[in-house]
């Protein structure tokens, strides 16, 4: 079946089987391998991209689903210039080893931060509950988050 | 794993899904946030023909509180109730319990009538319509209905809706300013299902004695339940130590309980005893 919908700004139009996941979609089908499929049924986290803004998990999304809708992927919030605060934030309390998890956290505390940019530890610790790490824990990566409070306050809704 | 092969469709009215529905003799599924379905897809526990998509259907996203209750229409999600300021005094009860509900992103998309028709023993939801005496209205080809939410859940992921039948709105009783409520559920990390829970509220007469108690479980058996035995314990008296630990010595003698590997009966049936018992202590303080 045909979906259009938008991706990282950009309108796309893909040809898929009524069963391809949104997250299949977007790297089989757009290239946009960024986005981590992990557990394929909505545990793991490194999955999530944002959909009209929301964080979701995009395993658990049908990509027939996203007909209409404005998918933002990790591709969308990088620039191939510099790192963003939040990468950059990232990069200096060591939050990732692997980074196979990071794009779902990073694609999940920026959708946090968007939102909630004075959110304190123990909500960046309920949020990122949905996003499993096997090889920092998870004490940098909320260090990260909070550490890129700041820019999101700033800007008024991030980068 | 991958999803099976399913055909895929997104109408625009309810008369059209219902008739979707209708048209593969129990193979089509109707799909609205995905969070409960999607899994099951990729076990292939579930392998429907038909996905109809109910995305498109109008006024089934709406809370409408008034003096008879608060109406949730079913495609209202988690997210939705933790951003309304309402429901704070409207239903503290439903507000706690969503707080419970998964994780994050899964927030973002699940759905209130979605979770009533997965029927998961461990869900927060069926515990709280079961324990609010709530009512499911749903639509079929024969027409609408209302369920009472204590006859709607018959087993583990199994209840009275038919395959033709979407729910379409929850209708949750009015809730009074000074009812005492409490909700606690264990599970080994955040946003886990609950290896047990308990949902329950009472209202005081003027001496201070417990009337109209209401005590759900969740986690435990093959479905919500409420404990009438639980209930008259706490019915007539006051909520002191000795009546909590009454009322959970009754919970673990009288709640049916299942096993898993995550935990035995008897675990489990411990397990209810002390939630009840802080479900109390939260309601009393």
């Amino acid at each position: 079946m045909s979906i259009k919908f938008e991706v990282n700004g950009k309108p796309v139009s893909v040809d898929v089987e009524a069963r391809t996941t949104l997250a299949d979609c977007l790297r089989h089908h757009l290239r946009l391998t960024g986005t981590h499929v992990g557990c394929e049924h909505g545990v793991c986290g490194a999955c999530t991209v944002l959909v009209d803004g929301d964080a979701v998990r995009s395993c658990l999304m049908l990509a027939a689903q996203a007909e209409g809708s404005k998918v933002v992927t990790i591709e969308g919030l990088s620039n191939d210039e510099s790192l963003t605060p939040l990468q950059a934030s990232f990069r200096k309390h060591h939050a990732l080893q692997c980074g196979f998890c990071t794009p779902g956290m990073i694609t999940t505390a920026h959708a946090l931060l968007s939102e909630e940019p004075d959110c304190d530890a123990d909500r960046v610790r309920e949020v990122l509950s949905g996003n499993i790490c096997r090889c920092t824990g998870y004490i940098s990566i909320v260090d990260a988050v909070l550490d890129a409070r700041a820019a999101y306050k700033k800007r008024d809704g991030g980068p | 794993m991958k999803l099976p092969p399913l055909e895929y469709v997104c109408p625009t009215s309810l008369s059209e899904a219902v008739a979707l529905l209708a048209s593969r003799d129990g193979d089509a599924k109707a799909i609205a946030g995905g969070q409960s379905l999607m899994p099951m897809l990729a076990f292939r526990i579930a392998a429907p023909t038909l996905l109809v998509d109910l995305r498109k259907l109008p006024n089934m996203r709406e809370i409408k509180i008034g003096a008879d209750g608060v109406r949730l229409g079913a495609m209202v999600r988690w997210r939705d109730i933790d951003k309304d300021a309402r429901l704070a005094s409207a239903h503290p009860l439903l507000k706690a319990a969503v707080a419970h509900v998964a994780h994050y992103q899964i927030r973002n998309r699940g759905t209130i009538g979605g979770s009533i028709a997965h029927a998961d023993p461990a869900a927060e939801i069926p515990g709280i319509v079961v324990a609010c005496d709530a009512e499911i209205a749903v639509t079929g080809k024969s027409g609408s209905r209302v369920i009472a939410a204590a006859d709607f859940f018959q087993g583990v992921m199994t209840t009275d809706l038919r395959p033709d039948e979407i729910i379409t709105e929850i209708r949750f009783p009015a809730w009074p300013a000074r009812r005492r409520w409490g909700f606690q559920e264990f599970a080994r990390r955040r946003g886990d299902f609950a290896m047990a829970g308990a949902a329950l509220f009472y209202d005081e007469d003027a001496a201070g004695s417990v009337i109209n108690a209401h005590v759900g479980i969740i986690g435990v058996g093959d479905r919500p339940r409420r404990l009438p035995q639980v209930e008259a314990v706490l019915n007539g008296r006051a909520i002191d130590e000795a009546t909590i630990a009454r009322a959970a010595e009754a919970t673990s003698s009288s709640v049916e309980a299942q096993e898993d590997i995550h935990a035995s009966a008897a675990y489990r049936r411990a397990l209810a005893g002390i939630m009840v018992e802080r479900a109390l202590l939260s309601a009393s303080r």
